[in-house]
């Protein structure tokens, strides 16, 4: 059998011993009527080249963004990784191991996940991070669960501004009637404090806003803090950690929560998943935390060791009132984030930061001058952006797609309100070359 | 075998702690650096008045430094590969290399979640396809991809039954479930609105049928169950219960923690389950990664399928690939369409086992198990002494009463032996629990050696019991202490002031 080491002989010697004359004795506890009473139907099993044959196949039957010259963003970015990161994440010792409910052989993931918390505390501005969630839409929805615990408020309020996959995440969770849910409408591509502010009351649990927000656009954090703050409700930022080198930490304008979205760092697209939710807060809602957390402490000799800690907030001590059910983090995901952050550093990170942001510009006005967009707000952007295309959004993709481009993402289609409208991303991995072609033959379409 | 292992390691001396990697390099350290600026730079004036002032603390490393850092603590790591890994309830089995290969394909990894479908067709005929498999092996038709783990499964269920009560215009309260559980159950329960009755269990280790049959009324939304359940025992009762709780109206979930005892030889659906969640993790052979990412899709019935939350990949009528919005669903509980590089590696296992394999595994699973209980039962008292399914749970019990012995110092002992310690002190229904789960790839030989070393363990016990209460002595680190990370919480690095 396929990676099972047991032979035929040693199934004889194990059924001996068990006192059983065959497998099917060992099943006689399913009640027949609710036994499968034929094989599955599903394909026999075969080798390892028909695995590689086959999913070689499937992969290509798809046309992935990496292959293309890429203007997508909207939540999910291709960064380049150096190559050190998936070398790391290849060793065995970190992928194939569980939990570190084992102290003493875990020391790896946990001196990882320590140094992951302590980078993002880094640049979140925040005192304490935990060890990752899902990914950034889950995290966001933690921080207002989080946020209802800490007021005793179940109200929340969400920029329109959001992600509207994370919005609709924050609805199915809202379903169970945890927290009610209202958005803040959109002014001119960002949060508008004075609408915000007939929104927030002695009621509101958290205010929360992501920045840049999901149109690229920079949100003015300092007055939307004031506004939740003046309400006693707490103000939760999400943030693009990839430009954590170029923009202030939201803890400069008063944030108590800030998570996000961490894929930037290190992980591939993939299709969207898996990704990394980080989430960080200040020291006073360290006991309302939500997932793991590893502390510092000392073994028996004296040494520094890393272990699991602040444990009776979680589902396997506290059950149904546990802050959380999540019963696991991406570690995996946290680990290419710490090696990423290693390799590039805060130069690098700011530089990664600062290209993206310059890139972005430079496609922007380039695709302004061009005649066939048009600038449909004004706020500050940083290295994403919104455009109203004037002719087919859909036609203009084909035919670009056609040519080696993926023409960004096409928000009609992500919200109906959106219509028209083409949102554009950059990273550091494009070149003035592949923009100025891009350009070329939007012009030429 | 106690006379091989001492104090004091011999041989392959294990390495001690390592600095914090913000403590390694030097000021002027670089690994990375970018070409230079081929367009015109953006002054901190566009940013809105938000430009960092302050540079975070990051690492100053080299590329070789990153590379002995992350090395070394590799090396302080226990995975599937450095040995013997029998975690009950977590299924530990060994992990595929071609899984790993097979997700970082260019073709699946350099995707973007928003480009256009006609461009990600394979991608999406793998996600349709592994869907198909586990409706199969669940009996359950319509499946959901997007959970991130078991626990977010479990919580995308009960949104589902929710919205299925809420749509039969019926508001009910409370979800039963038995005592054996695992705590993310009733943590779920909790974030989807629904009070928790807990119920106990017979004296079989299965469902007691009284208890539950008092606990049901109309006002009862589900009732959550692990079968296998977390003592490894198969509920012969299961088609009555599921019977039960339909008779009032209720939802039966299934928690598929254990599916890896059953492919192939019963599925929750034909148990009378309305949904249920495969940990892809676990059953599936994706890696734990070190607590994550793996992936939880969930399956429900046919009633329940247009309330899934969406996009769901779907085939076509003309053979090609899209994503469609269920009639009712319940919006998403998380963003794009689940982590598909997990499922890419789920699929790949599910191609090289096949039907046959997948059934084979299960087998061999509970054979190990049963083998290992045979082995042990003497040496460890076993509560429940029946046929067991993929893992079985002892009693340390008697060892600490005659000896005070924990099962942690079991725990912490086996590690000197090379084992990675099963999982300890759950279910909470039996007294010092010592949960043993082998999976169908350890081999006769290891799960002798396994064994033995239990035994070996239960002797020193008996002869040495502070032998046992100072263990481990061989490991990078020994016992911590645990109650000094909560008292003196020490949650991050700080740079030093000046720095």
């Amino acid at each position: 059998m396929r990676f099972s080491p047991a032979s035929c002989d040693d199934r004889a010697t194990m059924l001996a011993a068990v006192g059983a004359s065959s497998i099917d004795d060992l099943f006689a506890a399913i009640p027949e009527p609710v036994r499968l009473g034929r094989p599955l139907d599903l394909p026999d099993g075969v080798g390892e080249l028909e695995v590689v044959r086959t999913l070689r196949g499937l992969a290509g039957r798809t046309t992935p963004a990496t292959s293309l010259v890429s203007f997508a963003g909207a939540g999910c970015y291709d960064h380049y990784v150096p190559s050190i990161v998936d070398h790391i994440l290849r060793r065995p010792e970190f992928f194939t191991a569980y939990t570190p409910y084992q102290p003493e052989v875990s020391q790896g993931t946990l001196q990882n996940i320590y140094e992951f918390q302590s980078m993002i505390c880094e640049l979140t501005g925040m005192d304490v991070a935990n060890a990752s969630m899902y990914d950034g839409a889950t995290a966001f929805v933690e921080a207002a669960l989080m946020a209802a615990r800490v007021t005793k408020r179940s109200h929340v309020v969400v920029a329109g501004s959001v992600h509207p996959e994370w919005r609709v995440v924050l609805d199915t969770y809202a379903s169970s009637g945890a927290i009610t849910v209202a958005t803040c409408p959109v002014t001119d591509g960002v949060t508008a404090a004075a609408s915000l502010a007939s929104m927030v009351d002695a009621q509101t649990a958290a205010v929360l806003v992501a920045s840049p927000n999901f149109l690229g656009h920079i949100e003015d954090l300092a007055a939307i803090g004031d506004v939740a703050h003046a309400a006693g409700a707490l103000f939760v930022a999400a943030v693009n950690p990839a430009l954590s080198g170029v923009l202030e930490p939201p803890s400069v304008f008063g944030a108590d929560i800030v998570v996000g979205e961490g894929q930037p760092l290190g992980s591939s697209m993939s299709f969207g998943g898996p990704g990394l939710g980080f989430f960080a807060c200040k020291d006073a809602y360290l006991r309302q935390l939500p997932g793991r957390v590893v502390g510092r402490t000392l073994d028996v000799d004296g040494r520094g060791a890393f272990v699991l800690t602040m444990q009776t907030r979680e589902q396997h001590i506290r059950r149904e009132r546990a802050t959380s059910n999540i019963c696991s983090n991406h570690a995996l995901n946290a680990l290419a984030a710490a090696v990423y952050l290693s390799a590039v550093g805060a130069e690098g990170l700011a530089e990664v930061g600062r290209s993206s942001i310059a890139k972005a510009h430079y496609l922007h006005d380039a695709l302004v001058a061009s005649g066939l967009f048009e600038e449909v707000w004004k706020a500050p952007y940083a290295h994403e952006f919104a455009l109203r295309y004037t002719g087919d959004v859909q036609d203009m993709q084909d035919a670009l797609l056609e040519r080696g481009y993926l023409a960004g993402v096409d928000l009609g289609l992500v919200d109906p309100g959106l219509d028209g409208l083409v949102l554009f991303a950059c990273t550091e991995k494009r070149t003035r070359d592949e923009i100025d072609s891009f350009v070329r033959e939007v012009v030429s379409l | 075998m106690s006379a091989d292992v001492t104090k004091t390691p011999s041989s392959a001396p294990t390495r001690g702690p390592r600095e914090l990697i913000f403590e390694t390099g030097s000021p002027a350290a670089r690994c990375f650096e970018l070409p230079p600026l081929d367009v015109p730079e953006v002054g901190a004036e566009a940013l809105a008045g938000q430009a960092r002032t302050s540079a975070p603390a990051l690492p100053h490393v080299t590329e070789v430094e990153i590379a002995r850092h992350y090395h070394h603590l590799a090396t302080m790591n226990f995975g599937v590969d450095s040995g013997p890994y029998p975690l009950g309830s977590c299924t530990m089995k060994y992990n595929p290399r071609v899984n790993e290969d097979a997700c970082r394909l260019e073709g699946f990894a350099g995707l973007h979640p928003y480009q256009p479908l006609s461009t990600a067709q394979g991608a999406l005929e793998l996600m349709v396809s592994l869907a198909d498999a586990l409706a199969e092996v669940s009996g359950l038709p319509a499946v959901t991809l997007q959970p991130a783990a078991g626990a977010h499964g479990e919580l995308t269920a009960l949104l589902t039954f929710r919205a299925y009560h809420v749509a039969n215009g019926d508001a009910r309260k409370r979800v039963v479930i038995p005592d054996s559980a695992h705590g993310t159950n009733p943590a779920t329960v909790s974030m989807c609105g629904y009070d928790v009755v807990t119920i106990p269990s017979n004296e079989r280790g299965g469902v007691d049928m009284d208890a539950l049959r008092a606990a049901l009324d109309t006002d009862v939304a589900a009732f959550m169950l692990t079968n296998p359940n977390t003592l490894g025992l198969f509920d012969e009762n299961i088609a009555e219960i599921t019977e039960m709780v339909h008779a009032v109206g209720a939802l039966a979930y299934c928690d598929g923690a254990n599916m890896n005892a059953i492919m192939g030889k019963a599925r929750p659906g034909d148990m009378g389950f309305d949904a249920l969640h495969i940990n892809l993790h676990k059953t599936f052979s994706t890696p734990h990664g070190g607590g994550g990412p793996g992936a939880g899709p969930v399956c429900v019935t046919g009633a329940l399928a247009k309330f899934l939350p969406g996009p769901l990949p779907v085939r076509l009528g003309d053979g090609s690939f899209s994503l469609v919005w269920p009639e009712r669903s319940i919006g998403r509980v998380r963003s794009s369409f689940g982590n598909f590089g997990v499922l890419v590696r789920a699929y790949a296992y599910v191609l090289a086992l096949g039907g046959d394999g997948l059934r084979a595994a299960s087998e061999q699973a509970v054979l190990s198990a049963n083998y290992l209980k045979e082995r042990l039962k003497g040496a460890y008292p076993l509560p429940y002494d029946r046929t067991c399914m993929h893992e079985f749970v002892l009693s340390g019990g008697k060892l600490r009463k005659e000896h005070g012995v924990h099962t942690l110092d079991v725990a912490k002992r086996l590690l000197d032996y090379g084992f990675h310690p099963p999982t300890i002190y759950f279910p909470q229904i039996v007294d010092e629990a010592i949960m043993i789960e082998p999976t169908e790839t350890e081999g006769l030989a290891d799960l002798d050696r396994f064994a033995d070393a239990m035994i070996a363990i239960a002797a020193e016990a008996v002869s040495d019991p502070d032998l046992l209460h100072g263990a481990p002595y061989t490991t990078p680190v020994r016992r911590l202490d645990e109650a000094r990370a909560v008292k003196q919480p020490d949650l991050r690095w700080r740079p030093a002031a000046g720095e």
